[in-house]
Formats: C-alpha cells, sequence, structure tokens
C-alpha cells in the first residue's frame, strides 16, 4: 500500500512538473522553429529591406513587408479608435452605475461575444459591413469603395476586441477601492466627478494595459479580417481602399508557398514578426497589470 | 450643487449606458442575422449527409465531414490539453503555493502565452507537421489546436483553483496527505465544476477556430478515418462555401454559420451553468 502510494506521487509529481515545463517552453520553441524557417531569407535581403521596401514579388524573390505592415497596423488602429471608446464607457458603467441586475444580464453577453468564433464575424462583416461601407458609408464621404476595405477590416476587428478588452476594463475597475470613491463623494463630487477623477486617475495604468493587449489581440486576428480587408498589395492611406495585413497574407498563401523557391521563409518570417511584436506588447502590458494588482 | 456638474454628470452617464446597452444590442444584431441569413437552406440533408459529387456546384449532400472533423480535432485537441493543462494548473495552486514569486511569473507567462495568435500557431503546427513528415493530417491539427487551447484551459481552471479558501489545503494537510494527494484529491473534487468550464471553454475555442487549422488539417469531403487522414473542419467549410460565387453553396454557407453559432451559443450556456458559483469571470 505504502509502496504503490509512492509510486504514484512520484508517477503524477512528475506528470505534473513535466507538463507544466513543457507548457512553458512552447514559445521558445515556436519563436526558434520560425525563425530557423526563416532564415534563408536573409542570404539574399538585410532585414531593413524586408520590413522597409513594399516591392512584393514571391517569383522573382523579391520580399518586401511594408506594406503588409501598414496595413496591420492601419487596420488595428482603426479597430481601436472604435473600440476603446465603447470599452472605457460601458467598464465605467458596468463598474460604477449599473444596477446589480444588469450586470448579471451583462456577463453572460461579454462571455458570449468573446466565444464566438472569428469566422461567424466575418460573415456577419460580409453580409453587413461591407454592404453598408459600398453603399452608405462611402458615397456619405464622397468617395467610391469596393466595400471590402481597411475601413470594413477596423470595424469587424473593434466589435471582436470589444468584450476582450471590456473584461479587462472591469477587472482593473474592480480593484479599485470603494471607499476611495466614497471618499470623493462625501467631499461633495457628483458620481460621475468621482469616476473622473479617482476611478480612471487610479485604474490609469490598468486602462492603458487593457488597451495595449486589445491592440495585441487585434494585431494578430485572422480570418474576419481577411474575409473582409480585401487583399490587395498597396499602401495606401485610404480607409475605403483594400489593404492586406500580416495574418492573411500567411494565411492566403500557405498553398503555393511550397512551390516558389523562399516563398515559405517568408510567410515563416511575417508568422515570426507577428510573434514577436505580439509577445512583447503582451509581456509589457501584462507587466503593468501585474504591478498595478500589487499595489 | 452646481448645474453644469449636473449636466455632464447626465451626460457622460448616459453614454455611458448606451455602450453597455449597444453590447447586447450587438450580440442580438450579429446572432440574428447569422440565423436569419441561414435558417432558410438549413435542412436534415445538410447535418446527415457529406458533400456529393456536385455539391459544390449547388448539387445535393451537407457539411457532416466538417462537422465531424471539428468534432474529431476539438476532442482530440481538448483531451490533450486536460493531459498537460489539469496537472500543470494544479502544480500551480498546491506545490508552489508558497512561492508567490514563481506563481506570479507562470501566471503571467501563461497570460502571454493566451494572447498569441492562432495563425502564428498554424504556422509553427505546419513547420512541426514538415519535420515530422506529416501531412495535413487530423494529428496535425489535433496537436495544433492543443498547442493553442491549453494555456486557456490551464488559466480557467487556475483562477478556479486560486479562489479556494487555502484552510482546506492545510486542512488536508494536517491529516497526512502529500501534497500530490491533496492536488488531485481535494483541489481537483473541490473545483470541479471550475474544471469543467475550462474544458468547455478550450472545446469551444477549438472547435471555432480556423486560422490553425487552415495549415495543418487540410480540407477533404471525406470523413476522416485514421490519424493520418486530412479533415473539414466548420469554419473552414464556411470560409470556402462563402468564397463560391454560386449563390446556393454560399446559402449554405449561411447554413454552416448557423450551425456553428448555436454550437457555439450551447457550450457557452453549458459552461455558465457550471460556472455560476463562481463570480469572478476569466479574461478571455
Amino acid at each position: 500500500m505504502l509502496k504503490t502510494g509512492t509510486v504514484w506521487k512520484q508517477l503524477s509529481s512528475g506528470w505534473m512538473v513535466s507538463s507544466l515545463t513543457v507548457i512553458l517552453s512552447i514559445p521558445f520553441l515556436i519563436g526558434v522553429a520560425l525563425l530557423i524557417k526563416s532564415t534563408p531569407l536573409f542570404s539574399s535581403q538585410s532585414l531593413w529591406q524586408l520590413i522597409g521596401t513594399s516591392e512584393w514579388a514571391p517569383s522573382e524573390g523579391r520580399f518586401g513587408f511594408l506594406p503588409f505592415i501598414f496595413s496591420s497596423f492601419y487596420v488595428t488602429i482603426l479597430s481601436f479608435l472604435f473600440a476603446a471608446p465603447v470599452c472605457l464607457l460601458s467598464a465605467i458603467y458596468l463598474t460604477q452605475f449599473a444596477s446589480p441586475r444588469l450586470s448579471t444580464i451583462m456577463h453572460p453577453v461579454i462571455d458570449i461575444l468573446a466565444g464566438i468564433p472569428s469566422v461567424i464575424y466575418g460573415v456577419w462583416g460580409i453580409l453587413i459591413i461591407v454592404p453598408f461601407i459600398s453603399q452608405v458609408a462611402a458615397p456619405l464621404f464622397g468617395t467610391t469603395s469596393p466595400g471590402y476595405s481597411i475601413l470594413a477590416g477596423g470595424i469587424v476587428l473593434a466589435v471582436m476586441c470589444i468584450p476582450y478588452m471590456l473584461n479587462m476594463l472591469i477587472e482593473t475597475f474592480r480593484t479599485v477601492p470603494v471607499g476611495l470613491r466614497e471618499a470623493a463623494l462625501s467631499l461633495g463630487a457628483t458620481g460621475w466627478e468621482s469616476v473622473k477623477h479617482v476611478v480612471i486617475r487610479k485604474s490609469i495604468s490598468g486602462i492603458i494595459s487593457s488597451f495595449g493587449l486589445g491592440l495585441a489581440k487585434a494585431f494578430g486576428e485572422t480570418l474576419a479580417v481577411m474575409m473582409v480587408v480585401g487583399n490587395m498589395v498597396r499602401l495606401d492611406a485610404n480607409p475605403f481602399q483594400a489593404g492586406y495585413p500580416l495574418p492573411a497574407l500567411i494565411a492566403n498563401n500557405y498553398g503555393e508557398m511550397l512551390s516558389i523557391p523562399r516563398y515559405d521563409s517568408a510567410l515563416m518570417f511575417a508568422a515570426f514578426l507577428l510573434l514577436v511584436i505580439i509577445l512583447i506588447i503582451n509581456l509589457v502590458f501584462r507587466y503593468f497589470i501585474y504591478k498595478a494588482q500589487k499595489v | 450643487m452646481n448645474r453644469r456638474k449636473i449636466i455632464e454628470q447626465n451626460i457622460f452617464r448616459t453614454l455611458c449606458g448606451i455602450a453597455s446597452y449597444s453590447l447586447i444590442f450587438m450580440l442580438g444584431f450579429i446572432i440574428l442575422i447569422i440565423f436569419y441569413k441561414g435558417v432558410g437552406s438549413l435542412s436534415l440533408e445538410m447535418v446527415t449527409k457529406p458533400p456529393s459529387g456536385g455539391y459544390y456546384f449547388g448539387g445535393d449532400g451537407g457539411i457532416l465531414n466538417a462537422i465531424i472533423g471539428s468534432l474529431y480535432i476539438a476532442i482530440g485537441a481538448t483531451l490533450i490539453a486536460i493531459i498537460f493543462g489539469m496537472p500543470a494548473a494544479l502544480y500551480i495552486n498546491v506545490h508552489l503555493v508558497k512561492r508567490k514569486k514563481l506563481q506570479n511569473a507562470i501566471r503571467y507567462f501563461l497570460d502571454a502565452l493566451w494572447g498569441i495568435p492562432s495563425i502564428v500557431y498554424g504556422a509553427f503546427g505546419f513547420t512541426l507537421m514538415l519535420a515530422m513528415g506529416l501531412g495535413a493530417s487530423l494529428l496535425a491539427g489535433i496537436i495544433t489546436v492543443a498547442l493553442l487551447i491549453t494555456p486557456i484551459m490551464i488559466r480557467t481552471f487556475d483562477e478556479v483553483l486560486s479562489a479556494i479558501p487555502m484552510g482546506l489545503h492545510e486542512a488536508s494537510l494536517a491529516l497526512g496527505s502529500t501534497n500530490t494527494q491533496t492536488a488531485f484529491r481535494v483541489m481537483l473534487k473541490q473545483g470541479f465544476s471550475g474544471f469543467i468550464t475550462a474544458v468547455l471553454l478550450a472545446f469551444g475555442r477549438g472547435i471555432g477556430d480556423a486560422a490553425s487549422v487552415l495549415f495543418t488539417a487540410g480540407y477533404t469531403d471525406l470523413i476522416p478515418r485514421n490519424l493520418d487522414e486530412p479533415a473539414a473542419t466548420l469554419p473552414l467549410a464556411i470560409f470556402f462555401q462563402l468564397s463560391s460565387p454560386i449563390p446556393e453553396v454560399q446559402e449554405r454557407a449561411y447554413a454552416a454559420a448557423t450551425i456553428l453559432t448555436i454550437i457555439i451559443l450551447i457550450i457557452s450556456l453549458t459552461a455558465r451553468t457550471f460556472s455560476r458559483k463562481f463570480t469572478r469571470t476569466s479574461i478571455k
């Protein structure tokens, strides 16, 4: 009895430790594997040429990632501009003003929004946002648009990121002590003033971090964006025209990447870029959140 | 009180309220649109038959291949995630309970892992697959999706475990059980409904994710019988059918989207009923 007990104990604690080690080593494995795969690319072009030029001709061996990086940032920032105010306002409402009943309704709503797969958002974008842009928004601004555009990508992405950012913002606001707010109220501040001067100021680092993580999430989103963004290689500041973000580049071309020399390296390099950018954003802002939670 | 202050307060309160209620509206809008477009071409044939020869030109058949493929991949990946994730979460909360710094470092790291986009996992899975000499297959899809959902599972389960009162843990140790016994006999039992929630969340993510299986699982009209055969998945079935120029095929993409939405809704609601005990929500 005692013996089987010790064997079981060693087996299971070994199992626990090795599981944890395997999981924690995943990002390093991914980074190294993608980097090794993309090294053939560096033999003909320097890093600067890769990310600083905009000529994209895989069959001639020229890979300029600038249009893709540009589109990625453009879509991400656009989506952020739509999503951030909505998230901030509703997080304030749900933590400071709302009745408990509304909060119990909102929790499943946020959870379900967060759980809807990106392809469903993509279908919704094609059905609603794309025709809206080509038929309503573009004529309103006096231009024409195919509908499949940077703006469409930004809107769909914004809707997808809202539940993600909102959850983090709500967590942040919950950590602000009620006493602080009550102190402001007892000094004669209105409810809104106590929010503006106390709650927001107190949780400013959490707010910035939530926004940062939302940006990172938007930056890596693939399918929904790819379905509505048009996928044309171009450097164009007009949001009513098509773009081609990095994740869409990878997802669209995996089929032919093995038939053109160094094309697979280029796509793996794109994945590596995504990984590095997103991991850095995540590590930095998560660090802020942990610091803020400790204080 | 100053009138301007009250006006400002009212304006912002209204704005905040509008922002909150617009989320409910958004969810309803998305689901209604998907259902409205999809219910028309939803039929028993869609969910009981694989595509026939002329399916992609508007012929007979359904998307049973994609439904089965998605279930295989999500179930397989969830099993792997349980095998690695469950002990890892227990270890963080039992063995490392005194080492707060290490615990926080691991959580920090897992959260960062959660942020890696699925397309990167897909590209990595593809590299791994080629290195292992595999082709696009069920197995490659399962491994890639497992990589994607394991951090999600651990962190969700971990949130629940960390809320279990320390006293229970100490009582178990005081009765003479080891850390490992405490982990599996006390903590796992106490946090079991949280564990089920974590499994369901991971499963939902696995069944809905497309970018990770795009490279690795391939696409086929057949129902896979072996781990080394390619498998179709529901999100990709929607994606591919939607890009068809033929209206009947597009209609079926909407129907497939309706099926996927229904599956996700069922999973979310089940997970909710299990997690109702725990008031803390998890970040997705």
